[in-house]
């Protein structure tokens, strides 16, 4: 074998080597997880075990805890009504004004546009404390339409950035076309750009639905009823007490909740990141 | 040149359009108006009001509250804890962004070559930021617990650990600290990570031919090609990753709730303890606003970046 080949196995070995260290150290907790998940709890519990194997045989035991003991189900299906009527409202607020922002408001627009995103960037743990007091005089503490009224509040602001940039990207004489057609510029928007916009619109949506998910402040100072929780809040509150810790039933909870979303996501996180980075990518 | 050349075709089209123009602006504020008055009333009028707080002596039962001047903010600086959150707060963003930029430098690079499998190693890697932080941490608490740990576990079993070393990760001060920032690097290294993979594959590639045709090696090529000119969008991660580590409370309340004695303890985290669970609404706000100057900073460097990208 000559040196050059030699040369090219050690640099792909290398390169596989890198690849696969930081595989394993981002996804090890989530195998972690599943592991957990299946095991005896006097397996987990018995340090002479060892731990990567299954020393009893996988069991159920910990989901059936999980669904039929617990409130996580309930905290799953708050979450997910909670993220359908914020994503609703995002959409109802951030596609006119992204739309606005790209074409109608001119340069003070593109200002504008600049403020509002970095509104994004005032994060919950300066706001929750003056909100804890107007979401009781609202007379919401424990009711998930505090959540609802306070969410679109983070999502508003990057969505609209997000989807200013996809309208922009849309040929301006489209919509040109459609009105001298005689439609008026809301027309056009409804009817020409809006259908040409479905892959940004899902990218909102899927992108909101998970800035949701993964929302703890907020909840946490509002919520205090079990049955009202999230789950990003309820698995750690509620499922953590006290010194005896379920691990196989937790982390059930928490790959559950973590994993079948960031398979979404993965589809769409391209536009996240053209949106993350301000234009300075082109 | 190019705002003048904008200019001109909107010229054109203002007498294309003609008289669409007035009632367009129009609409186009009608359009913007319901996000902005959302905005105002949810994110500008909270902050003011902690602002307001921060200066007063309300309390989560008060029904009335009296200016109390810089009092909150003075109690706090002389507030050993607040000390402590305040470095801590430092440390954490500093640390964990110094080595998530190296690493994500790396593995940007090593994600750049196409190769079998990519797709699912790319989902892997993305998982620790998607997934909810709360729950990530929760794995984690697993991972480091004190009887447990796999990794106490693996090291022993692999000779790393003598039969008498057993460290309590999340019960030692300096353990603890170390722990919280290996899972701030574990939760931003995608986004830093696909950040400077667009920003690298945004590279014209004849750049690269150039440069290897002149004879550039491969570390001369890193940093006096590749790097400077990456330099904006690294920026950008670095930006994000600051606001994301230095604002967060959730890794420290879900792994150590600030303990043990305060030692991990955040201004975030501490703001809360304060100001929700012991009650102390102006106090809390008080630590809580201790965050804007830097978050002010970050902004102001992102308008930076956004503009020169306009220009450019």
């Amino acid at each position: 074998m000559s040196l050059q080949r030699l040369k090219l196995w050690g640099a792909k070995g290398g390169h596989f080597g890198i690849v696969a260290a930081f595989t394993i150290f981002a996804a090890f907790p989530f195998y972690w997880m599943l592991i957990t998940t299946f095991k005896e709890t006097r397996d987990l519990l018995n340090t002479k075990n060892n731990p990567f194997l299954f020393n009893d045989p996988p069991t159920l035991e910990h989901l059936r805890i999980l669904f039929l003991e617990t409130e996580y189900g309930q905290w799953l299906w708050n979450t997910a009504w909670v993220g359908l009527l914020v994503v609703a409202i995002t959409l109802l607020l951030a596609v006119p004004a992204g739309y606005a922002l790209a074409r109608l408001t001119g340069r003070r627009g593109e200002q504008l546009g600049i403020g509002i995103f970095l509104t994004y960037l005032i994060p919950p743990t300066i706001l929750f404390i003056p909100f804890s007091r107007i979401i009781g005089t609202l007379g919401l503490q424990d009711s998930l339409w505090s959540l609802v009224l306070v969410y679109p509040s983070f999502t508003i602001p990057f969505c609209t950035w997000l989807l200013m940039g996809f309208f922009k990207a849309i040929p301006r004489d489209l919509e040109e076309a459609a009105m001298i057609d005689g439609l008026s510029r809301f027309g056009a928007f409804v009817k020409v750009v809006l259908p040409m916009s479905v892959a940004g619109l899902l990218t909102v949506v899927i992108f909101s639905f998970t800035l949701v998910m993964q929302e703890f402040v907020y909840a946490l100072t509002f919520i205090s009823a079990v049955s009202n929780f999230t789950v990003s809040v309820g698995v750690p509150t509620f499922l953590v007490r006290g010194d005896v810790y379920f691990w196989g039933s937790l982390m059930a909870a928490c790959f559950i909740a973590s994993v079948p979303i960031a398979i979404v996501y993965n589809l769409f996180v391209d536009r996240f990141i053209a949106g993350f980075t301000v234009g300075a990518v082109k | 040149m190019e705002a003048r050349v904008t200019a001109a075709t909107e010229g054109v089209r203002a007498r294309r359009l003609g008289h669409f123009l007035d009632s367009e602006q129009w609409l186009g504020w009608l359009m913007i108006g319901p996000a902005i008055v959302y905005i105002l009333l949810l994110v500008g009028f909270p902050f003011f009001l902690a602002l307001f707080y921060s200066v007063s002596d309300v309390t989560v039962g008060s029904t009335t509250m009296s200016f109390v001047g810089l009092e909150n903010f003075k109690r706090a600086l002389d507030d050993s804890t607040f000390q402590r959150a305040l470095w801590n707060t430092f440390i954490f963003a500093i640390v964990s962004n110094v080595i998530v930029l190296v690493l994500a430098k790396i593995l940007a690079l090593a994600l750049l070559k196409d190769f079998r499998g990519k797709w699912v190693v790319r989902l892997l890697i993305l998982l620790p930021w998607v997934a909810p932080i709360s729950l990530g941490s929760i794995g984690w608490l697993w991972i480091f617990d004190s009887i447990y740990s796999i990794v106490n576990w693996t090291f022993r079993a692999v000779g790393i650990f003598g039969p008498h070393t057993w460290p309590i990760w999340l019960g030692q001060p300096h353990l603890a600290m170390a722990s919280v920032i290996t899972v701030h690097v574990w939760r931003l290294l995608p986004l830093a990570t696909v950040i400077l993979l667009a920003g690298l594959t945004s590279i014209p590639n004849d750049i690269h031919d150039a440069a290897a045709v002149d004879g550039a090696g491969f570390w001369r090529h890193l940093f006096e090609i590749t790097i400077p000119l990456v330099m904006p969008i690294m920026l950008v991660a670095v930006l994000f990753g600051i606001v994301f580590t230095f604002t967060d409370m959730i890794v420290i309340y879900v792994m150590t709730r600030g303990g043990p004695y305060h030692t991990t303890e955040v201004l975030a985290s501490y703001a809360f303890f304060t100001g929700i669970d012991g009650g102390d609404l102006a106090q809390g706000a008080a630590i809580a606003l201790f965050l804007f100057p830097v978050l002010a900073a970050c902004a102001m460097l992102l308008l930076r970046v956004a503009r020169r990208a306009e220009v450019a």
